[in-house]
């Protein structure tokens, strides 16, 4: 048979082909614009001021573009709290005034987890309900409904924790039953019973958790007789939330008086106030200054309680009950405080040391069981109400003005952190340490400023004390929270000396060991407001602290920490070695953690962070770029994706190097460019992943072309085919075992595509590329069942027609193809044309086979295609081509698995490009190609 | 055949004066019509007496009680023998609140010894096949606004082991210093007891101060009178080992029913008194006693 190529003419078929160009608008909003947003976000009570709001993600230059809209508050959310300040805002602003609540007071809900999760015990509790000494008549009526729920009073010893808080979840929920089955009496048996049980202080420990549990109850029996008297006045309508005692019936009227005479009535006095104030809402229903006559009343009653634990928690519930219903109550939360500050000597009595003698509780611990409450108290007292603070000055109890900071606002204690210093340094230590109301102190100066001037006093003032503290642990909570008031306002000397004091303190006996999260808490708050890496790794004790970091998992959290902020940070390319040495050393500690045992995920994770680092750039200087790549190389060995990213930088290089001499390397640069190319060379074979490796040499190969390194290109191209046959069958795509075949494919006709330019070795013989990937491509082991390998020829007879071609459809600028080397030497093209021959042989012989195979689906699709190359490259003027091509076609419809539509347009294309000159003999063929008419 | 009886007062809180008229209906309900012989309505106030087996013989005291005394006794025919309809009937009625005679109505009040008690009664009559229905209700007849002078006079009381009497050994008594004053003596039933306990010191911790409303009911009879004195509640008004020196408030809320104005009639008396308690930790009970003289106004 005697193939042949048709001749083209790449630049007219262009010319004919190309679309007709206008010109295209460009309006503002283009989809892939990136998007800017800029921080509106509403202040929110942010108190604790940790999380600093970085939500301008205008996407300029960011590192990762994926990473930068996530970081920070997303669009949406960021939409959902933009509306209200911006529609509302002359609305909001008179609502804050008029409101006695606001946003920023920190409500219960928030504490009560806390506690519960801080008052803990591993002793045994008991429910002991004590002898009920209600008057007579009830109490015998209270005997017979003991009968109807048997064991609900019993009494019960050496319960654990959890089974204690079960039995009070039992009894909330035996509350609600008997509120539902219309048993009110049992009701408030088992509330006086639950709050029975605050009068009880053994196991000390636990009274926080007790009393959160226990006035869980009672707010749920409060909002019980509540809503029962409120559902009764909804006839007519219900009842608007701002009614009046005029709109509730006299009916409700009198169910609400019986409560409050049932209560009234209640013989032990802390039930009897616990009771009332858990139902003080209802006093709504009975007279406008019900609430404001009760509270008072009830804030006088507790000075009936002796205990004063006992006491302080009443307080605390009667101001959350306060809170509640009457916030603008000043008055009696203020009383409560006073009166707080009236007893507390009490703390100090002859009872309580007895009580703490037999728990054996030392009187530090038992000081913190007071915190919850009188924070609570504070802050409900102080809240909106700043003339508390003329009352607390007087203050000289540690545990008092502890509390005194964490209810105060942080603005409004920044303003007098120098009186607080003061103060705290006045006060009488017993059993509460000073270092812990220095930290209270820090916490408010972390997140408010206190004027400029006081500023390097206080820090002297309270390192001072700070650096006192003896026991590292101690030490080390405290100096945590001073570190952020020192980064806010101060430079990087001023915390290079606080992180020496760190130093200092926790090196001996190795105590930095037991104190990671602080100290990384540390490093997180310098990150937080150190973006300029020069400036901080200039801090002589900035490595030093992180030495301190020994064990395996922390330090390299550390590192992690670090380099996300260099990458979110370190926009520009750096070349400055102190923070080159710098980084590198973390990015190294990153890297020698990973091992055998390292997770894939934990591994690209650091991949992603190191290639963050390697953004780095000489300018001009590509020499000591590519040793930095070296250096990198043999640091990072262990990571594939940074080798991966290596590479591709060298290529980089070398391309930029190109396009620096424009094309015309001079010896120096052809050395570098070639010093480029060896490096890629021997970095790929330790690549383990074998598309890697054949992708990087095939884009090496032609990096090397394209910088006029011909042996070099040669030697990546050969390397890539030589390692073809070890392509496996199957590879591993996202964790699943897929066919690699497609991969394969794809590669291949990247591969061929590419060889267009090569030109031949003068050593080896005619398309000596060629040849052996073909030879590859016939030897390889293909699946099964595939025709995989007769594509890959289908495919490389293109190649070959554009290869006869006199001039080609693309070269290399300064290159010769073997268009210039042969010339369009006749030998040449035969010897193409033999190559067609065998490889039309070869694909004839598979059809065939397939016919015998019954496969005629796929013999039907490669005739198909095999038409079409023949088609676009063959010279149908030649009548045996031609007679081919027609075989072809019949065979590819003779069973119908032909899609119409694409034969139709396969006709007409003929048609038209018949009417072209040369091309007229095509009408002769498409006049013996038939449509197969599908029945 | 079911049918039920219902007398509903048109005050939520079924509270009287005299001369006012006590108002409501009466509510049956049946499924289908249904035959009776009858309705009436009575409303009675009485006066009952009961001896205690402390002042006389444990089966006179069972046998031998005093006559009620009738205050007030009146009845109506609500609805002649006849048919109720199927459903609901409702049957208003009102009563004038007129004491017999020259007898006065005395303030609803249920203590031990006297009980005080106004009722209104309903009777269906039907045939001798079905039971009779009766159905009574309870109200409550509060006297008239007196005219007594509450001026501002607080009673003030120390408490220390000098001023104790009733005790055995003077010289075993811990030592305590309690002061504290009642805002006054002369009360309104319906606003609370209040005043002020201050513990100045106390060489025991103390235990608990209560305070402890007693009701005194005497009884006239032919062979003389009986006076009992009982508990009608004890309140905590505080607990534990109080802080020293610091006002703790008294405050009681008069329970309803079990209290009414001081009275005191040729057959009866019913009186008051507050006991302040203080109960020390080695068990030493000191009280204090307080007459009282309650009120309406």
């Amino acid at each position: 048979r005697n193939v042949r190529s048709r001749w083209r003419n790449y630049d007219a078929e262009l010319k004919s082909a190309r679309l007709e160009a206008t010109s295209l608008e460009f309006s503002d909003s283009h989809p892939l614009k990136p998007i800017s947003v800029t921080d509106t976000k509403a202040r929110r009570g942010t108190r604790k001021g940790s999380t600093s709001s970085s939500s301008s993600s205008s996407s300029l230059a960011a590192p990762d573009p994926l990473s930068c809209m996530l970081d920070g508050t997303d669009p949406l959310s960021m939409f959902a709290a933009e509306t209200p300040s911006t529609l509302h805002v002359p609305f909001d602003a008179r609502k804050k005034e008029d409101e006695p609540v606001g946003a920023d007071f920190e409500p219960w809900s928030m504490k009560r987890g806390e506690i519960l999760a801080r008052f803990t015990t591993t002793e045994k509790l008991s429910i002991n309900p004590g002898s009920s000494a209600v008057s007579e008549k009830v109490r015998t009526r209270l005997e017979e409904l003991d009968d109807l729920e048997e064991g609900s009073q019993r009494e019960l010893l050496n319960l654990s924790q959890q089974e204690y808080a079960h039995r009070i979840e039992e009894l909330n929920q035996s509350l609600k039953e008997a509120w539902a089955s219309d048993q009110k009496v049992k009701a408030l048996k088992i509330v006086i019973q639950c709050s029975k049980l605050l009068s009880d202080t053994s196991v000390i420990q636990f009274y926080p958790s007790k009393f959160v549990l226990i006035t869980d109850i009672l707010d749920t029996f409060g909002q019980l007789v509540y809503d029962r008297i409120w559902s009764m006045c909804t006839d007519p309508r219900p009842l608007p939330d701002s009614f009046t005692v005029d709109d509730v019936n006299d009916t409700a009227k009198e169910t609400c008086l019986n409560w409050f005479f049932k209560i009234a009535s209640i013989r032990e006095l802390l039930p009897r106030l616990y009771v009332e104030a858990s139902i003080l809402k209802c006093s709504r229903f009975l007279n406008k200054s019900g609430i404001q006559e009760t509270l008072p009343r009830l804030t006088a009653m507790i000075r009936g309680i002796g205990d004063p634990l006992v006491a302080v928690y009443t307080r605390a519930y009667l101001c959350r009950v306060g809170m509640e219903v009457a916030p603008s109550l000043k008055d009696s939360l203020k009383r409560n405080f006073f009166d707080l500050l009236g007893t507390f000597r009490q703390i100090s009595g002859e009872s309580v040391r007895s009580q703490l003698l037999t728990q054996r509780v030392e009187m530090p611990e038992y000081l913190t069981l007071y915190s919850p409450a009188i924070n609570w108290i504070l802050q409900c007292s102080a809240y909106r109400a700043p003339e508390v603070w003329t009352e607390t000055q007087r203050v000289k109890n540690a545990l008092l003005l502890n509390s005194v900071m964490r209810a105060f606002r942080p603005e409004f204690v920044a303003t007098r952190a120098m009186d607080f210093i003061g103060m705290i340094k006045d006060c009488d230590e017993a059993g509460f340490p000073k270092h812990l109301l220095f930290g209270s102190l820090g916490r408010c100066l972390a997140c408010a400023d206190p004027p400029e001037s006081e500023r390097l006093t206080i820090l002297n003032e309270a390192w001072k004390v700070i650096t006192k503290v003896r026991s590292p642990r101690d030490y080390v909570n405290c100096a945590e929270i001073w570190v952020e008031f020192t980064c806010r306002n101060f430079t990087k000397r001023e915390v290079n000396t606080v992180l020496a004091d760190i130093i200092k303190h926790m090196t001996p006996d190795r105590a930095f060991e037991d104190a990671y999260a602080q100290l990384q808490s540390v490093i997180r708050k310098i990150l937080a407001h150190f973006h300029d890496f020069s400036v901080l790794f200039s801090m002589e004790r900035f490595l030093p602290f992180l030495d301190m970091f020994q064990k395996d998992g922390v330090r390299v959290e550390v590192c992690r920490s670090i380099m996300d902020v260099f990458i979110k940070h370190q926009l520009e390319p750096t070349r400055d070695p102190v923070i080159l040495n710098a980084v590198m050393h973390i990015c190294k500690t990153m890297h020698d953690s990973v091992n055998a045992l390292t997770l894939e995920d934990e591994k690209r994770s650091l991949s992603v962070l190191i290639i963050g680092f390697m953004r780095v750039s000489f300018g001009r200087d590509f020499e000591q770029q590519l040793s930095f790549c070296v250096e990198a190389r043999a640091t990072f060995c262990n990571l594939e994706p940074v080798l991966v990213h290596l590479i591709h930088t060298v290529n980089q290089l070398a391309m930029e190097t190109r396009r620096v001499m424009r094309g015309n390397h001079s010896r120096k640069t052809a050395a570098f460019v070639r010093a480029c190319a060896a490096y890629s060379f021997i970095t790929i074979p330790s690549l383990s992943s074998i598309f890697s490796r054949l992708h990087l040499y095939l884009l090496s190969g032609q990096v090397a072309l394209g910088n006029q390194c011909l042996s070099q290109a040669d030697a990546f191209l050969k390397a890539a085919v030589s390692i073809l046959p070890e392509v496996p069958r199957s590879i591993s795509v996202e964790g699943k075992l897929r066919s690699s075949e497609s991969f394969l494919l794809d590669f291949i006709n990247n591969f061929l595509a590419t060889l267009l330019v090569v030109p031949d070795h003068p050593e080896y013989g005619v398309l000596y590329l060629v040849r052996g990937v073909l030879n590859m491509v016939q030897d390889y082991t293909w699946e099964d069942n595939s025709d995989a390998k007769v594509r890959v020829y289908v495919c490389a007879i293109p190649l070959l027609a554009a290869m006869s071609q006199e001039t080609y459809l693309y070269t290399i600028p300064k290159m010769d193809s073997n268009e210039t080397l042969y010339g369009g030497d006749p030998k040449f093209l035969s010897e193409i044309n033999k190559m067609c021959e065998t490889l039309i042989g070869q694909i004839l012989d598979h059809l065939k086979s397939l016919g015998r195979e019954e496969s005629t689906r796929r013999q039907g699709t490669l005739a198909f295609s095999l038409f079409c190359v023949l088609l676009a490259h063959g010279d149908l003027r030649n009548n045996k081509l031609s007679q081919l091509a027609v075989n072809l076609w019949n065979l590819s419809h003779k069973h119908g698995y032909c899609e119409t539509r694409i034969s139709v347009r396969t006709l007409e294309y003929m048609k038209h490009q018949a009417k072209q000159a040369d091309m007229s003999h095509l009408s002769d063929t498409v006049q013996r190609l038939a449509l197969q008419s599908r029945t | 055949m079911s049918v039920t009886l219902d007398i509903r007062l048109k005050r939520a809180n079924k509270v009287y004066h005299e001369g006012e008229s006590v108002a409501g209906i009466i509510v049956l309900s049946c499924k289908e019509a249904m035959q009776h012989h009858g309705i009436s309505l009575s409303m009675e106030g009485l006066v009952n007496l009961q001896l205690s087996s402390k002042s006389v013989g444990v089966f006179e005291a069972f046998y031998n009680s005093v006559k009620p005394i009738s205050l007030i006794s009146c009845n109506i025919e609500v609805a002649k023998a006849g048919k109720i309809p199927g459903g609901k009937t409702e049957i208003p009625f009102e009563f004038p609140l007129n004491a017999k005679g020259n007898k006065a109505l005395y303030e609803t009040y249920h203590g031990v010894f006297i009980n005080i008690q106004y009722t209104l009664r309903c009777d269906l009559k039907r045939s001798l096949l079905a039971k009779d229905l009766s159905r009574s209700c309870e109200f409550i007849v509060h006297c008239q606004p007196q005219k007594v002078n509450l001026g501002a006079t607080p009673v003030n009381f120390t408490i220390t082991p000098d001023t104790l009497q009733n005790i055995r050994e003077r010289s075993l008594l811990p030592r305590f210093f309690i002061r504290g004053h009642l805002d006054n003596t002369t009360c309104v039933v319906s606003r609370p007891l209040t005043g002020e306990v201050v513990v100045e010191s106390s060489d025991v911790a103390i235990k608990s101060v209560e305070l402890q409303l007693i009701r005194v009911e005497t009884c006239g009879c032919a062979e003389g009178y009986a006076r009992d004195a009982t508990e009608i509640q004890n309140i905590q008004i505080a607990e534990g080992d109080v802080c020293r020196g610091l006002p703790i408030p008294i405050y009681m809320v008069f329970p309803r029913l079990f209290t009414c104005p001081t009275l005191e009639t040729t057959n009866f008396k019913v009186e008051f008194e507050v006991n302040v308690v203080i109960v020390l930790h080695d068990d030493h009970l000191i009280t204090e006693n307080f007459p009282l003289k309650l009120c309406r106004v």
